[in-house]
């Protein structure tokens, strides 16, 4: 499955090189077919735009949905997510707060307790450690704590993830920590369907859900579906999405790294390697299920991911897979993590502390035992 | 300074522990009571600890007026003449008078029950602070909302919810207000309004501040007339250093939400005394720095918690926004059955186990002929068979069954630990019982 593919690089401004494909959900063409454009393939739509529409839909279908967040009112969003939003809806229902994440988003869940849906935006998910006790013990765990009384259906996104050279504290991945903890549903959107689909998914779901988006991603564009483009559409929660299909090795990848991966496919296709890339699309619930499938078809399993290595979500797909597919293996699980480190500033180290094209490349290549060097290009 | 490690208590003989004015009438009624921000706390700290310097080294027993508080006159006057008016009629007086005891009897029995292994875990009991939930909780209208923190018992059964439902949820039991998976620190109950129930200390307040924002949003935004529910959110002193006070404090003034701040200053944090703590004690000064009106309440006197929270509830009602309130009270037993209280000055605790509040309010009513002692021995025994009632179906309901384990983490469990023949994913196929609501 081909999406539009986008080099970056650092801090230059985005360059686009648009491939054409189809962009049905469930079904693949032949993966060596040359580019074809199908009539469906018609609009192109920033992730930004992608969001931003979703969430004013849903804003209008619904009176009980409301966003609150740093900056999200009269500055238009941190990153333009929310704009135009305060202007359409009102300062009632678009609110502006102080920069008190802990209380802001106690308000929400609060909220979210009576029946209202807000949507709870972090400037990063590095904001949101100040209120994570309000997330895990408030939100994640109410439902469960109350015996099914008190349900919480809320909605926490922001930007997470490295961004370009925003040093350490701007800069780590946090879907690991949500993922381990029950009673969340954990989201990472990749192209503008995506953050579309699984966005209205979010806002109508009546579980806490986070929702991470990445702030690279922000301004790329993808082709999206007149489907896409309907009010109603809604992408389910818990399922994968296999990008592009293959018979060689398994690529797993979410948010940025789907990007990665797919241009990494592309080079392994020309040495033979034909790369299957999922979207995992949903941390937790984790599609194990087409995980698996996936690794029993082609037998070798790379995950990729931009977080940090231990107790990541490349440790938990690779111990999935050993526990129910282990006599499919053919070679041991790779894991592209980022760099056990924190992210450092300067530029070179930081296009060494988080994964590449040629990491993967790499990867693919030692799962498929071709001869390969050990260490990274500085 | 010198050691700031207990409050001083005040000798015996200074009149200044009298709550009430000395009272002009001899009628034998008592005095019309009144609220005094502040000079309580004085008397109870000694003097040779740093005060705000309004607060000058008076006679103790001279009234104060605390330039703070003047800016909320209107939520609070003095009331200098002592009109023989009585504050509540019979049956609001027996009403009260049911409440505490309950919540007495259920606390007592509740330690009863923990020593003999019916109950584990951390079990918080609220023994001598009954005024502060009766005065407040039985102001409000079933809609409202109440937040609470671990020693919330009280504040669910004030509430409404029934003595067995919460005994169960103590015992672990399928019959529990959370059928068992809370436990004693994590009382919900969407019908009568209880949020919790929060462990982490200030972790209640701004969920109760969403409750009362979600009143004013569906006031304002969803034109619901209805919608006037108030919050109440109760939180101790050790509370009062936490930032997430201060970040609900500014934003319920800023956004002006209808939620009343109660805090039940019963001077000790598990074992950190609130002086040596806090930097400025009285706790009711926060809330002018937060443009709010803050109070300070005599919090072992039913009858004037009552009084502010009436003030408080209606000013929430009306929209004029929060309120903070300061009960001093104080807990005759330790932090929790776990802790052995060995910090706690004797004196102290005889001081404040003589103005047990449930004493108070049966002198106020015998003295005021609001109700005789058949009367009241009679609400006892009523409560006495409750909580006896409560502790034998507790113990008769069953413990819950394996398949409850994973239910109600997701209102929308599907694709969580749904194989694809959807069932959930497990090694018995029967594991779940089925009984969550989905």
């Amino acid at each position: 499955m081909w999406g539009a593919l986008r080099q970056k690089s650092g801090l230059t401004t985005l360059v686009s090189s648009l491939k054409h494909g189809q962009v049905l959900e469930r079904f693949a063409p032949m993966a060596s077919t040359p580019l074809r454009q199908l009539s469906t393939a018609a609009k192109e739509m920033t992730v930004r735009d992608a969001l931003n529409s979703a969430i004013d839909e849903e804003m209008s279908a619904d009176p009980k949905v409301f966003l609150m967040g740093e900056e999200v009112g009269e500055y238009q969003g941190a990153y333009k997510i929310s704009k135009g939003l305060l202007q359409k809806f009102g300062p009632d229902r678009v609110l502006d707060t102080p920069i008190t994440e802990a209380g802001f988003t106690g308000i929400g869940v609060g909220a979210a307790f009576y029946g209202l849906r807000p949507i709870v935006e972090f400037m990063t998910f590095n904001f949101a450690m100040q209120a994570i006790d309000q997330i895990i013990n408030s939100a994640a765990k109410t439902y469960y704590m109350s015996a099914g009384q008190i349900s919480v259906p809320i909605v926490f996104r922001g930007p997470n993830g490295a961004a370009a050279g925003v040093g350490a504290q701007h800069s780590q991945c946090y879907a690991a920590w949500y993922g381990s903890c029950p009673g969340l549903k954990v989201l990472t959107p990749y192209s503008a369907e995506d953050s579309r689909g699984l966005m209205k998914a979010a806002i109508r779901d009546p579980d806490p859900v986070i929702f991470l988006e990445n702030e690279l991603l922000y301004g790329e564009s993808f082709p999206v579906s007149a489907e896409c483009l309907d009010p109603s559409f809604c992408l389910p929660i818990g399922k994968a999405k296999i990008e592009r299909e293959g018979k060689d090795v398994t690529i797993t990848a979410f948010s940025k790294m789907v990007g990665y991966a797919l241009q990494a496919a592309q080079e392994l296709e020309k040495e033979g390697i034909s790369a299957e890339v999922i979207n995992l699309r949903s941390i937790r619930p984790l599609d194990r299920a087409t995980i698996n499938a996936s690794v029993r078809k082609t037998s070798r399993l790379v995950t990729v991911e931009e977080g940090f290595p231990q107790h990541g979500i490349g440790a938990e797909i690779c111990t999935s897979v050993v526990e129910e597919s282990f006599e499919y293996l053919d070679a041991p699980v790779e894991r592209i993590t980022g760099a056990d480190i924190p992210m450092p500033y300067a530029a070179n180290l930081e296009r060494l502390a988080v994964p590449q094209v040629e990491d993967i490349i790499r990867a693919s290549k030692r799962a498929c035992y071709r001869a390969v060097p050990m260490s990274a290009v500085a | 300074m010198t050691t700031m490690s207990t409050a001083r208590i005040p000798p015996a003989s200074s009149p200044c522990i009298a709550r009430k004015p000395k009272a002009s009438s001899n009628t034998g009624k008592l005095p019309r009571v009144y609220v005094k921000p502040g000079w309580l706390r004085k008397d109870l700290m000694g003097s040779n600890l740093r005060f705000s310097e309004f607060r000058s080294a008076k006679l103790p027993c001279s009234p104060l007026t605390v330039s703070a508080i003047a800016s909320a006159s209107e939520l609070v006057k003095e009331r200098i003449e002592t009109k023989s008016e009585l504050l509540v009629t019979r049956e609001e007086g027996l009403e009260l008078y049911e409440d505490m005891i309950l919540g007495r009897s259920f606390e007592d029995m509740c330690a009863q029950m923990y020593y003999r292994g019916k109950m584990f875990g951390f079990v918080h009991l609220y023994n001598g602070q009954e005024a502060v939930s009766t005065g407040f909780i039985k102001m409000l209208k079933a809609h409202d909302s109440v937040c609470s923190t671990y020693r919330d018992h009280v504040h669910a059964l004030s509430k409404g919810v029934p003595a067995r439902a919460v005994m169960s949820e103590l015992f672990g039991k399928t019959t529990g207000c959370c059928r068992g998976q809370g436990g004693s620190m994590h009382m919900f109950s969407k019908e009568h309004g209880v949020l919790g129930g929060f462990a982490f200390i200030g972790e209640g307040i701004p969920v109760a501040l969403g409750a009362a924002f979600s009143s004013k949003y569906k006031q304002e935004v969803l034109k619901d007339e209805k919608a006037n529910a108030v919050t109440v959110a109760f939180f101790g002193d050790g509370t009062c250093n936490n930032g997430q006070f201060f970040e609900s404090l500014n934003m319920a003034a800023l956004w002006k939400l209808p939620i009343i701040f109660v805090v039940e200053n019963n001077l000790w944090a598990i074992g950190m005394s609130h002086i040596r703590a806090t930097s400025v004690p009285d706790i009711w000064e926060k809330g002018p720095a937060f443009g709010m009106p803050g109070v300070h309440v005599d919090g072992m006197d039913v009858l004037k918690v009552r009084e502010v929270a009436k003030e408080a509830v209606a000013r929430a009602r009306r929209g004029d926004g929060p309120t903070l309130v300061e009960c001093e009270t104080y807990r005759f037993r330790g932090h929790s059955l776990a802790d052995p209280d060995e910090l706690r000055n004797p004196a102290e605790k005889a001081h404040y186990a003589a103005r047990d509040p449930i004493v108070s309010l049966k002198k106020y009513l015998i003295e005021n002929n609001l109700a005789n002692e058949s009367d009241l021995k009679s609400i006892e025994k009523k409560i006495d068979e409750i909580i006896e009632e409560a502790v034998e179906f507790a113990d008769a309901s069953p413990l819950p069954q394996r398949g409850q384990l994973l239910e109600n983490v997701f209102a929308d469990p599907k694709g969580f630990g749904i194989g694809p023949d959807g069932r959930y994913r497990c090694e018995d196929p029967g594991f779940t019982a089925g009984t969550a609501q989905v």
